[in-house]
């Protein structure tokens, strides 16, 4: 009964309207009340008013663009830097995925060469800013090795130099998360693959992995919503992507606010969107998994 | 599957070391083809790693392990070869979860034995057959019960047509109710003439198949013979003691 009372001051209508609040069929009901919240509490507190607010902000973001003249010349103009971004985006998190698969295995690698020369890789990669990296390989390691080969390093353009900058940096990131991927799997699993004569190679290629980067799903699909994010980072290299054109428009017409406001909600929407196809993958997979 | 009756399995003064501690501690044992072997012993005798010595799932520290005439060590570059004609069963299954029955027993047969698909989805369907669950082909390990799981774990190793069979502890995760669909298995299996290494707490197992039980304590093995030697009439007090522990339950 006491809990019957205790949410009476929401649900006073049937509290009142029991017949007899003494009745065992009242007591019956009271806890059940409780446990069940209210259905339009629930509905307020579930409901993404976050996701509506920012909605809200893109539209109001798009009216600018639509309505007002500054704002669509900004927008016009940095538009054009969005196939540079999602490229560069596109190509490092391809090479990154491949670095940090070959990186991950080496890791948990049985030799201890390759173990070490994985973990160093890792240690110094994470160990450097991102930014800072972006310059090294960019001005120092991308010229010395090209000089080592062979090639005139005038020749290789910043945008590939960005984009070797950005798989080094998340390829050591993915290595972790690889890492972590083939740990999650139970010993038992490789000792049942070797006990059936299967090879180290052939046990992680048809058993470990596909486990392993079905755990880590998730994972790799934050990175490559992070990766268009730091991607603007490149600008530093004076690679044209939106971040960099923002800048030049905003330098050339002093329109600093229609250019970063522009740019931001460019940034805003590719992440949203993003960010719900991983959501969408990620609960598709959990429902096959079961 | 001979049953010719020549050594097999050939153990010799075999020690094992976990770090300090010594799991192993000198055991020397033969095992005949077409023989059914089964080992008893409390936990943390060393039953399993000598079980896991046998295909290198564990490598010894000292001593020889031959298998149908190959020495395995360390710098055997067949030992892939080697596992392939011993199967393995353990006690939590490890089937493959990402794969169907079938499947299951369809890759090693792949990428070990070469077979073609169509021939390793047969012997996969007649395996399940044997097993007894042949309409589980198509379903996942996890909506399978741990019964079939084994059976499913059992019929995977049998598709390779292994000549010998190890068991390590194969009833000892399953409920009650489960225990014996797969122990029936494992008899028509010593029945046809299997050479088998079990490790296991199923006395009624042992006295039904064995040809020989080894009771192990403490890393060494106190004491083999027939089953009714062993159970009947053992000559260890520390045989003794086990028994009259395990016979209470």
């Amino acid at each position: 009964m006491q809990i019957g009372l205790c949410t009476a001051f929401i649900k006073t209508k049937e509290f009142i309207l029991s017949p007899d609040p003494l009745s065992e069929s009242a007591e019956r009901a009271a806890p059940s009340l409780s446990r069940q919240p209210d259905p339009w509490t629930g509905r307020i507190s579930g409901f993404p008013w976050w996701l509506v607010a920012i909605i809200l902000v893109m539209a109001w973001g798009a009216y600018f663009v639509f309505v007002t003249e500054d704002y669509r010349e900004a927008f016009e103009f940095i538009v054009r830097g969005i196939s540079i971004t999602v490229e560069t985006t596109v190509y490092a998190y391809g090479f990154a995925l491949v670095i940090g698969l070959v990186m991950g295995l080496g890791r948990v690698s049985r030799n201890l060469l390759i173990r070490n020369i994985a973990r160093f890789y890792v240690e110094v990669v994470r160990g450097i800013p991102i930014l800072v990296l972006i310059f090294f390989v960019a001005f120092v390691a991308t010229v010395d090795v090209a000089t080592m080969v062979g090639i005139d390093p005038r020749g290789i353009p910043m945008t590939t130099r960005a984009v070797i900058a950005l798989a080094l940096t998340y390829g050591a990131f993915m290595a972790e998360i690889f890492r972590a991927g083939i740990q999650s799997i139970g010993i038992g699993q490789m000792e049942a693959a070797r006990s059936l004569g299967m090879s180290y190679g052939q046990s992680m290629r048809y058993i470990i992995l596909p486990q392993a980067v079905r755990n880590v799903l998730p994972a790799l699909g934050n990175d490559f919503v992070s990766m268009l994010k730091d991607s603007s980072l490149v600008s530093v290299l004076a690679v044209r992507d939106i971040t960099q054109v923002a800048r030049l428009h905003a330098g050339s017409t002093f329109r600093f606010r229609e250019s970063y406001t522009v740019l931001a909600l460019l940034y805003l929407t590719m992440t949203l969107v993003l960010s719900s196809v991983v959501q969408w993958l990620e609960r598709r997979l959990h429902v096959s998994r079961r | 599957m001979s049953a010719d009756g020549s050594p097999i399995i050939e153990i010799r003064d075999l020690h094992k070391y976990f770090g300090k501690v010594e799991a192993l501690r000198g055991v020397s044992l033969t095992v005949e083809s077409g023989k059914v072997v089964v080992i008893v012993g409390p936990s943390g005798s060393g039953k399993s790693t000598l079980l896991r010595c046998i295909n290198h799932l564990e490598v010894e520290t000292a001593g020889e392990v031959w298998v149908d005439g190959m020495r395995l060590n360390e710098r055997n570059r067949n030992i892939n070869a080697i596992r392939a004609e011993i199967g393995m069963v353990f006690q939590l299954f490890n089937l493959f979860p990402h794969l169907t029955a079938l499947d299951n027993i369809v890759l090693a047969q792949r990428v070990v034995r070469h077979r073609s698909k169509d021939e390793a989805r047969e012997i996969g369907h007649r395996q399940l057959k044997r097993v007894g669950i042949a309409e589980k082909a198509d379903v996942f390990p996890g909506q399978l019960s741990g019964g079939q799981q084994q059976r499913v774990a059992i019929a995977r190793a049998l598709a390779m047509d292994p000549k010998i069979m190890l068991f390590d502890e194969p009833t000892s995760a399953l409920d009650p109710e489960m225990i014996k669909e797969v122990l029936d298995v494992m008899l028509a299996l010593a029945k046809e003439g299997m050479t088998m290494v079990v490790v296991t707490h199923e006395m009624g197992f042992a006295n039904a198949a064995a040809d020989k039980v080894i009771f192990m304590d403490n890393g060494l093995i106190v004491e083999e013979g027939s089953p009714e030697q062993l159970f009947k009439q053992p000559q260890h007090e520390r045989t003794k003691l086990f028994l009259s522990q395990i016979l209470h339950h």
